[in-house]
């Protein structure tokens, strides 16, 4: 992975004084609640519910054991030993102090992290296919680009101060595992006809409070030009955004006001002006950040099938938790953080220690973690796997249920977080326990299950097979549900299934939402793919305890 | 007597704001929209002539009459208001703008300084009740950046070049 040169090390250093000043400032008081908060929120901290949070970056979802180690050790000293992995493959620390919080920033610097602009209108923490480098069908790695950017973005002297938040994801795969067409936007790594690297650019895909999927500006952007190219996509961005209405400053508004038409001939224009000032990137270093994502050291394999032999329950997981991998003899392995009776995606400080351990031993000291709030330890030999599956189920990792309608994502919802309109985990647990038989779950197959607390759709219900948003009904939290949403391959937002239901009928609800799927369902039919094929009707006649009109 | 921040240096302003006290012959700053209301009045002003730009004002509409001003100042109106960055950008980059580029306001705080002179701004004024010390030190807070920017900071590093 990526390794800090001595600028690195002294941006992230000088990064850490600074917020140690301005935090300084604050508390003596000469810094208002106002003036403070865009200062903290490009440091990664909010004010929550209860206490602080702390959202600390996870480039592109790579961890080294040693980092992982390290925020094992930052949630016990400074937190309540846990943390919660994010849809944006970062990890938030719910309690931390704020007076400690420059230390907490200090203690990540000697680690090569940071929690630099993971909230406020800025660039954001850029993501990628959590199965970058390893997966059969990708053009080329996304991460080195996805690092080059991230640099490119860190402290940009004109865009720190975005009209909103922005954005980025890089898939370098024909199916898309980063949901990057809902991003601000979203770079398909792409060949030429010559063969040479580059990008297809999408722009203006968002969740949020109205959703929308990102149209392709440019079908073919060389290499070269990739960094001024995004300049003159956030210049254009940054004069013309809406600042205004804090609902439609981000860019899919401006690219829908102006049509995608008008806002490419602009980007267009700003990029032949701009092109001789805006930043090169020159083929050396795109080479010395590559040279840091080169394949790991494999041994020489074959495949081979681990879970022939063995107990039921590791050939479930092996099943549900493991993937295919492009060297042969080795595995991807789900790190599951969706074991029944626990939060979706939260993890304690003893078992990221153990995770780290583990990778150290089997996945050369390497841990990723996904959008869909789980981590991957990428590169385990198959002969090793069961092993792994033991030491995972010791530590509450191993639970089989990757892919299944219980790996559901889950935002923080109205328990920690002060935007929040409902509670998520509660519907959770709810979920959890009515979905607890596992050969239920297998015979429902790949369902996906996205829930957020509130329009801000940090759970990402809008592309979840079945989403969830919670609402807030005359102080009451009640949830409504949609369907046929997705992000992976083919983009689409979900539709209303009817009138909102309460708390306590979500997991009935989604019940009798699968009934009617494994009614319709053709022969090894996903449920997605029922419900393109049938439409919503069913699904809504079904789905209501009562008639919809009574609810 | 208004303290500024000039080149690195703290200084007091030798420039009025329209609205203030102006004597004949002073250096003037005139909002760009009070410009084009009397172009024949503040075009024929005795001492030298600057330019007050609100965020909405398009730089591109400066392009000619930028060789006739000392002074553009640019304005932020609140600290989170980054549209002037690209404003500052593009009247040195691409207009080529060499008098003195300003950046004014409610905005523009000791947190801003770095930011704004990687921009191009030579000049700060601060708003009321910042402390230009303070303001100076803060542009020495980075000694490395990723971003091209103007060599008004203490830069040693910088990893991407135009």
């Amino acid at each position: 992975m990526y390794q800090y040169d001595e600028l690195d090390q002294a941006f992230v250093d000088q990064r850490v004084a600074e917020f140690r000043d301005q935090t300084r400032r604050h508390l003596a008081g000469q810094l208002s609640e106002d003036e403070f908060r865009p200062l903290r929120l490009r440091n990664g901290l909010y004010i929550q519910r209860h206490a602080p949070m702390l959202r600390i970056a996870i480039p592109y979802g790579l961890l080294a054991s040693p980092q992982l180690r390290k925020l094992a050790d930052i949630a016990r000293r400074y937190d309540r030993g846990f943390g919660h992995f994010t849809t944006r493959q970062n990890l938030q620390l719910n309690w931390p102090r704020l007076p400690e919080v420059p230390d907490i920033l200090a203690e990540l610097a000697t680690v090569q992290m940071h929690a630099i602009q993971t909230s406020g209108n800025c660039v954001r923490n850029v993501t990628a296919d959590h199965l970058a480098g390893i997966a059969r069908d990708e053009i080329d790695d996304p991460r080195p680009y996805c690092e080059i950017i991230r640099q490119w973005a860190t402290l940009h002297p004109e865009f720190t101060y975005l009209p909103r938040k922005f954005k980025i994801a890089v898939t370098g795969s024909p199916e898309d595992r980063a949901a990057s067409e809902v991003h601000d936007i979203g770079l398909h790594l792409a060949r030429d006809a010559q063969g040479n690297i580059g990008f297809t650019v999408l722009v203006g895909g968002g969740l949020g409070r109205a959703p929308v999927i990102g149209q392709v500006i440019r079908d073919f952007l060389p290499l070269a030009e990739l960094l001024a190219y995004l300049e003159a996509i956030l210049r254009v961005y940054n004069r013309h955004g809406r600042r205004d209405n804090l609902n439609k400053a981000r860019i899919k508004v401006l690219v829908k006001t102006l049509g995608v038409e008008r806002f490419r001939e602009q980007v267009e224009a700003e990029w032949q002006l701009s092109r001789e000032s805006a930043a090169r990137l020159p083929a050396t270093e795109v080479e010395r950040v590559r040279s840091f994502f080169r394949p790991q050291p494999y041994e020489a394999l074959e495949d081979f099938d681990a879970s022939a032999g063995r107990e039921p329950a590791f050939q479930a997981w092996y099943r549900y938790n493991t993937r295919p991998h492009r060297v042969s003899g080795y595995r991807a392995v789900f790190v599951s953080l969706k074991a029944h009776g626990q939060n979706p995606g939260d993890m304690s400080s003893q078992q990221m220690e153990a995770v780290a351990a583990l990778a150290e031993r089997v996945s050369f000291g390497l841990v990723r973690a996904t959008h869909n709030q789980n981590l991957l330890l990428a590169d385990v030999r198959q002969r090793g796997l069961y092993e792994v599956w033991l030491e995972l189920e010791r530590h509450q990792l191993a639970m089989p249920n990757i892919g299944t309608l219980t790996d559901m994502i889950a935002c923080p919802g109205l328990d920690f977080c002060s935007l929040a309109n409902a509670g998520t985990l509660g519907v959770a647990k709810q979920i959890q326990e009515r979905f607890d038989n596992l050969d239920y779950l297998y015979d429902l197959g790949d369902i996906e299950i996205k829930m957020s607390g509130c329009m801000n759709a940090c759970g990402h219900h809008h592309v979840g097979h079945i989403g969830i948003l919670g609402v807030d009904k005359h102080g009451e939290e009640w949830y409504q549900i949609t369907l046929g949403g997705s992000a992976n391959g083919f983009t689409a937002l979900g539709e209303v299934i009817g009138p909102s239901v309460p708390k306590n009928e979500v997991a009935a609800t989604i019940e009798r939402i699968v009934e009617v799927y494994r009614a319709l369902r053709a022969e090894g039919e996903r449920f997605i793919d029922t419900f393109r094929r049938v439409g919503l009707t069913p699904f809504r006649q079904s789905a209501y305890a009562t008639h919809p009109a009574a609810a | 007597m208004r303290r500024i921040l000039r080149r690195r240096e703290i200084v007091v302003d030798d420039w009025t704001h329209l609205g203030e006290d102006a004597v004949d012959g002073a250096a003037l700053i005139v909002p760009l929209a009070e410009l084009r209301k009397d172009p024949g009045r503040w075009w024929q002003w005795s001492g030298r002539l600057g330019v007050r730009l609100t965020p909405v004002d398009r730089v591109e509409e400066l392009a000619d009459e930028l060789p006739r001003l000392d002074l553009v100042a640019v304005e932020f109106p609140t600290p989170v208001d980054g549209r002037g960055y690209s404003q500052g950008r593009l009247l040195r980059e691409r207009l080529g703008f060499r008098g003195e580029l300003r950046a004014v306001g409610a905005g523009v705080r000791q947190d801003q300084v770095f930011l704004l002179a990687r921009c191009g701004f030579d000049a700060i004024e601060l708003t009321d009740g910042e402390d230009p010390d303070a303001a100076r030190r803060a542009l020495q807070r980075y000694d490395v950046a990723y971003q091209p920017g103007s060599p008004e900071t203490a830069i040693r590093r910088q990893r991407f070049f135009a």
